[in-house]
């Protein structure tokens, strides 16, 4: 469920960096006062402890597929939320940076979809509710596997809306929810069980591990969701002009429009202009430009960008490698001649 | 994160200790410029091509300059690629429309979107690989701290790097005695569990006694500061530099340019 960089566009991915900084900025001042130093190497070793344990699969009862596990909610239970929430961020921090899984400038989405929803939604509302006390018990199974569920779904929920609110990739916001939901199913159900499986091992050699985790953000789940509609919300209304076609998409579906009539600020103008001045440039402009006028353009005209912007671009793309080649060469040749 | 993932962690760490120019730059001056380049990527608009083709510049020089060995980063974009190349492989099924003809053939508007996605992929993920590879995990959580990132999630990001080079060796050896017992890749849950619980319970029995040391040598919460950094002036340059690149990049096709240079049209 990692987001990659190619399908955030600049307007969501710094949206959720904002929403996502926000929280570390909280969840970090909360730790602080909270005045525990034992907590920094807890969360440093029980990161690399997630990381670890997803190296091993298991397999996933009723289907033939194997899983691994996320982590998430584990964490939730056995440090708390402001811990868990830290610690979950520096792991997709590390699986982005180091291991290309889940983008740079997606990495305030992934932190938000992966997880906000389970430290500040599913432990809180969903997990501690049900539970109950016994961390063995079959209820303790069901509220995890429940919880788990619903985080991962909200995540992937998440994820949709990310995607077609960049407007990079031009897909129905209907198929590509009925595609991530059903998926995410499956996997949360053995997140759950997976989870459960470990509380509970855990719980009957060292119960005072899991009863530390109880503390609890209910109140976080509300602030988060609605400084995140907020901030989406203003930056992605800030770009208008350069308004996403999925958006644009996803907008004149559900409010039967064609076009969003544009507020006539100072910025929008100046904005616009901008962009103006970009979309003249000789380069694919499909929908929702400011030429829209000009989709139907003259066959030849489109022939003629199409060559010279496949040759221009074959041509770039072999001098970018003939230089980094160059260099490469230039950078042995001393250590050859000794 | 798989066995080979955690021999891929201990070269990032070996690759971040070269000495070249790029490994010599402040990691806040990377860090900037690697996330502008990805912005920059990132807020063409959809469809965008041969616009893109110049921004492959950065990588393709931080990898020459750094000497980073191309093959395990394309081993490692190939393994983060799946959900990307699936998103992208969607368009050409979903959009039909021709929108270009190049000889005989019709080029669908969906294509298009689909490189687009695949090139905007190529073009982040070896940047940032690239660019980690030259400062570090290690060099990154000071910079970050440097940049006013809160110093409990550099020094977190710090310890995670520290102790997933010990676990993950741990780990690697508890899933080669498993599989060396017949385990395969699939376990059965409650063996699973049972392998997982008691990884955790070392890692907290660790965990306890990391946090003694620590305070046995006066740890109150913050780590140190032991790296100082200097924004020198091949700092400046090379973002200054980076940044213009960008944003000729942005500002112009570059590509087709270059293409009507060479008398095509």
């Amino acid at each position: 469920m990692h987001m990659a960089d190619a399908l955030i566009s600049p307007a969501v991915g710094t949206a959720f960096w904002g929403v996502s900084g926000g929280l570390l900025g909280w969840s970090t001042r909360r730790l602080r006062n909270e005045g525990r130093p034992e907590t920094v190497p807890t969360m440093g070793v029980l990161g690399a402890f997630v990381f670890a344990a997803q190296m091993i699969n298991f397999a996933i009862p009723g289907t033939g597929s194997s899983g691994h596990l996320g982590g998430g909610l584990l964490l939730t239970i056995l440090l708390g939320p402001w811990a868990a929430f830290l610690t979950i961020a520096s792991v997709l921090m590390v699986q982005a940076l180091v291991f290309a899984d889940g983008g740079l400038l997606a990495l305030g989405c992934n932190i938000f979809n992966l997880g906000f929803f389970p430290a500040f939604v599913a432990h809180p509302w969903i997990y501690r509710p049900l539970a109950g006390p016994d961390p063995r018990a079959p209820r303790a199974w069901a509220a995890a596997v429940a919880a788990a569920v619903v985080g991962l779904e909200l995540g992937a929920l998440s994820v949709c809306v990310q995607t077609v609110a960049s407007g990079i990739a031009e897909l129905p916001w209907r198929t590509f929810l009925l595609w991530m939901l059903p998926i995410h199913l499956p996997i949360g159900v053995a997140e759950g069980l997976a989870t459960a499986a470990v509380v509970a091992l855990v719980a009957s050699v060292r119960p005072a591990v899991v009863t530390a985790g109880s503390r609890s953000a209910r109140g976080a789940a509300l602030v988060g969701l609605a400084a995140a509609a907020a901030l989406v919300g203003g930056v992605v209304s800030w770009w208008a002009s350069e308004l996403p076609d999925g958006l644009e998409w996803a907008l004149a579906r559900s409010t039967g429009t064609e076009e969003i009539a544009r507020p006539d600020t100072a910025v929008h103008r100046r904005l616009g202009k901008a962009q103006e001045r970009v979309a003249l440039l000789p380069d694919y402009g499909f929908r929702g430009s400011d030429k829209a006028g000009e989709e139907g353009g003259a066959p030849s005209s489109r022939i003629g960008t199409t060559v010279s912007g496949l040759v221009g671009g074959a041509l770039t793309l072999a001098v970018a490698g003939g230089l980094a080649l160059a260099i490469r060469l230039a950078g042995r040749r001393p250590a050859a001649s000794g | 994160m798989s066995s080979a993932d955690w021999t891929g962690l201990r070269s990032i760490d070996e690759l971040s200790r070269l000495d070249t120019f790029v490994h010599r730059r402040d990691p806040r001056a990377m860090a900037l410029a690697t996330l502008a380049y990805v912005a920059v990527v990132m807020s063409y608009p959809s469809g965008s091509i041969s616009a893109l083709t110049p921004l492959a510049l950065y990588p393709a020089i931080l990898i020459a300059v750094g000497r980073l060995p191309v093959r395990p980063l394309a081993r490692r974009m190939l393994l983060a690629a799946p959900f990307a190349l699936a998103v992208a492989a969607a368009h050409p099924l979903l959009n039909r429309a021709p929108v270009a003809e190049v000889g005989p053939c019709h080029i669908s508007a969906g294509w298009m979107t689909a490189l687009s996605i695949l090139l905007r992929f190529v073009l982040t993920v070896s940047a940032v690989l690239a660019a980690m590879a030259c400062v570090g995990v290690d060099r990154l959580a000071v910079g970050l701290a440097g940049l006013g990132v809160a110093e409990m999630v550099a020094a977190q990001l710090s310890l995670l790097h520290r102790y997933l080079l010990v676990l993950g060796g741990e780990a690697t050896r508890m899933a080669r005695a498993v599989a060396a017992r017949g385990g395969g890749a699939r376990l059965p849950l409650r063996t699973w569990a049972g392998l997982a619980g008691h990884l955790l319970m070392r890692s907290l029995d660790r965990a306890d006694r990391i946090h003694w040391a620590m305070a046995s040598r006066g740890f109150e919460g913050r780590l140190p500061r032991t790296r100082r950094l200097q924004f020198r002036a091949a700092d400046a340059v090379f973002l200054g530099v980076c940044a213009a690149g960008f944003a000729a990049a942005r500002a112009w096709n570059l590509a087709v340019a270059l293409g009507r240079l060479t008398g095509a049209r």
